[in-house]
C-alpha cells in the first residue's frame, strides 16, 4: 500500500493539513508506520497534481488545510473494493533463505527454524501485550492493525512448524542402508 | 515463593526397547503471577508435562512440588487432597458434570473436600462473578454456550484458595474471539496472583504467557520471554 490511499481515508473524514495528517496515519496504524513531513507534502502535491485533493486558502496560522475531490472519493472508494495481491507485497525473505540453508552444506536448518520461531513468538508476545492495553472502544482501529500482526505472525509459525516436519520426514538420513529391509508380512496385513 | 517447581523431571513408558522417553529432564519454576505456555507438536510430551505438573502422573525420576510440597513424598490420599485443595484443571473438553448446575459443578469439588454446602455455594457464587456469570448460577452446561462453559470450568479451577491452574488446550472447539475471551480471563486470574501453565500447539494463545517454552521429543528446546518493560529491568538492577 501506499501513503496515498491513507492520507486519501483520512481526507474522506474532512479537511485537515499535512501536520495532522501525519498525527492522524499514525494513530491510525499505532504508530506501527511513521510517517515524516516530507512524505506527507510530497504525496499531498502527487495527489492534488492528480486533481484527487484540492488544497485550500491557508488559516491564519499559516497552515494549508486539504480536501478530497470527486475523483480523490472515487479512487478511495476503488481502492477499498480491491483485495490486496500477495504478489503486490514484498517477497519473503525468511522463504528464501529456509530455501537457500537446505541447499547450502553445514547450515543447521532446525537450528534456523527453531531461532527464527522463538522470535516470531517473542514478537506475537509483544503484540499481544500491546492488545491486552488497546481494549477501549476507541482503540479498535489500532487493535485490528495489531491483530492483523498477530494473525501473521501466527501464520509464520504455523508454516515454520510445518517446515520442520517436512524436514523431519524427508531428510535424508546420515547413513543410507544398505539394503532395504524386506518388510515383514504382518506389518502389510494391519491395513486390511 | 514459587507455585510450581519441576526439577529435572523425567518420564518414561515401557521397558527394554519399547521405552519411550515422554519428558526428559525438564525443570521448569512458575511464580505467583506468572503465566507459562508450553508448546511444542503432537507426542511432543506437551500433556505428560501437565499431567506431571498436577500431579496426576508421577516422574520417573526428578522432583514436582507445589507451593513448596514435594508430590513424590506425599501418600495417595494427600496427594488427592492436595490436588482438590492447590490445583485447578481447565481441559479441552470441560468436562463438567452434565447433570449439574454451573454453581454445583464449582461447588462440588469443595464439598468432596469437606467443606459446608453454603460455603462451598458461597465461593462457588464468588467464583462465578468472577468470570462474569453471576446469572448463571442455575444453568446446566447444555444451557450454556461453549464459551460460557469453559468459563464455568475456569471459575471451577480456582475457586477456594488454589492458585495453580493448569490448562490443556483451554480453547479447543471455541471460534476466535471466544477462545481469545477465555485467554483473557485466564491471564486476569494470573495476574492477580495466580499461577498457570497453559499447554498449546496454537502460537497465538502462547502469546498470552510471559513465557513460553517449546518441547520437543520431551525436551526444552528453546524458551521465550517477552522483552523487560523499563520498570521490570529497574527491578532487575535495585534486587
Amino acid at each position: 500500500m501506499s501513503i496515498k490511499y491513507g492520507l486519501l481515508a483520512l481526507l474522506q473524514r474532512g479537511t485537515m493539513y499535512g501536520y495532522q495528517l501525519r498525527t492522524s496515519f499514525e494513530e491510525s496504524t499505532g504508530g506501527t508506520w511513521p510517517l515524516n513531513i516530507g512524505q506527507v507534502y510530497t504525496t499531498l502535491s502527487r495527489l492534488e497534481r492528480d486533481e484527487l485533493v484540492r488544497s485550500l486558502p491557508e488559516h491564519d496560522g499559516g497552515q494549508r488545510p486539504y480536501e478530497i475531490t470527486d475523483a480523490g472519493r472515487a479512487e478511495l472508494a476503488a481502492w477499498f473494493a480491491t483485495p490486496i495481491g500477495r504478489g503486490d507485497r514484498p517477497r519473503d525473505e525468511l522463504a528464501i533463505k529456509l530455501a537457500l540453508a537446505l541447499t547450502t552444506p553445514g547450515v543447521d536448518v532446525p537450528g534456523i527454524i527453531q531461532k527464527q520461531r522463538t522470535a516470531t513468538v517473542r514478537m506475537l508476545q509483544e503484540y499481544t501485550r500491546m492488545k491486552q492495553r488497546a481494549s477501549g472502544p476507541a482503540d479498535l482501529s489500532w487493535r485490528l492493525v495489531l491483530e492483523s500482526m498477530i494473525f501473521q505472525a501466527e501464520a509464520e509459525v504455523r508454516w515454520l512448524d510445518h517446515c520442520e516436519a517436512s524436514l523431519a520426514r524427508h531428510a535424508p538420513l546420515p547413513t543410507p542402508a544398505p539394503q532395504a529391509a524386506p518388510v515383514p508380512e504382518k506389518e502389510t496385513e494391519k491395513t486390511t | 515463593m514459587s507455585v510450581l517447581e519441576l526439577r529435572d523431571v523425567h518420564r518414561t513408558h515401557g521397558h527394554g526397547e519399547a521405552t519411550v522417553h515422554a519428558v526428559r529432564g525438564v525443570s521448569l519454576t512458575v511464580r505467583p503471577g506468572e503465566l507459562i505456555a508450553v508448546m511444542g507438536p503432537s507426542g511432543s510430551g506437551k500433556s505428560t508435562l501437565l499431567n506431571l505438573a498436577g500431579g496426576l502422573d508421577s516422574p520417573t525420576r526428578g522432583e514436582v512440588a507445589v507451593e513448596g510440597t514435594v508430590l513424590g513424598g506425599l501418600g495417595r490420599k494427600a496427594l488427592a487432597a492436595l490436588r482438590r485443595r492447590r490445583i485447578g484443571y481447565v481441559f479441552q473438553d470441560l468436562n463438567l458434570l452434565p447433570s449439574l448446575t454451573a454453581a454445583e459443578n464449582i461447588s462440588l469439588p469443595l464439598e468432596l473436600d469437606g467443606a459446608g454446602v453454603r460455603r462451598a455455594r458461597r465461593a462457588a457464587l464468588t467464583s462465578l462473578a468472577e468470570v462474569e456469570l453471576e446469572g448463571y448460577a442455575q444453568r446446566f452446561p447444555d444451557e450454556m454456550s461453549g464459551g460460557q462453559q469453559q468459563r464455568v470450568a475456569i471459575a471451577r479451577a480456582l475457586v477456594g484458595e488454589r492458585r495453580l491452574i493448569l490448562a490443556d488446550e483451554p480453547t479447543g472447539a471455541l471460534d476466535s474471539t471466544t477462545g481469545e475471551a477465555v485467554l483473557r480471563l485466564l491471564r486476569a486470574k494470573v495476574d492477580a496472583g495466580a499461577a498457570g501453565v497453559l499447554v498449546t500447539h496454537e502460537a497465538r494463545h502462547a502469546a498470552w504467557a510471559d513465557r513460553v517454552v517449546f518441547l520437543r521429543d520431551g525436551v526444552v528446546v528453546d524458551t521465550s520471554g517477552p522483552l523487560a518493560e523499563p520498570e521490570q529491568l529497574l527491578d532487575g538492577a535495585a534486587s
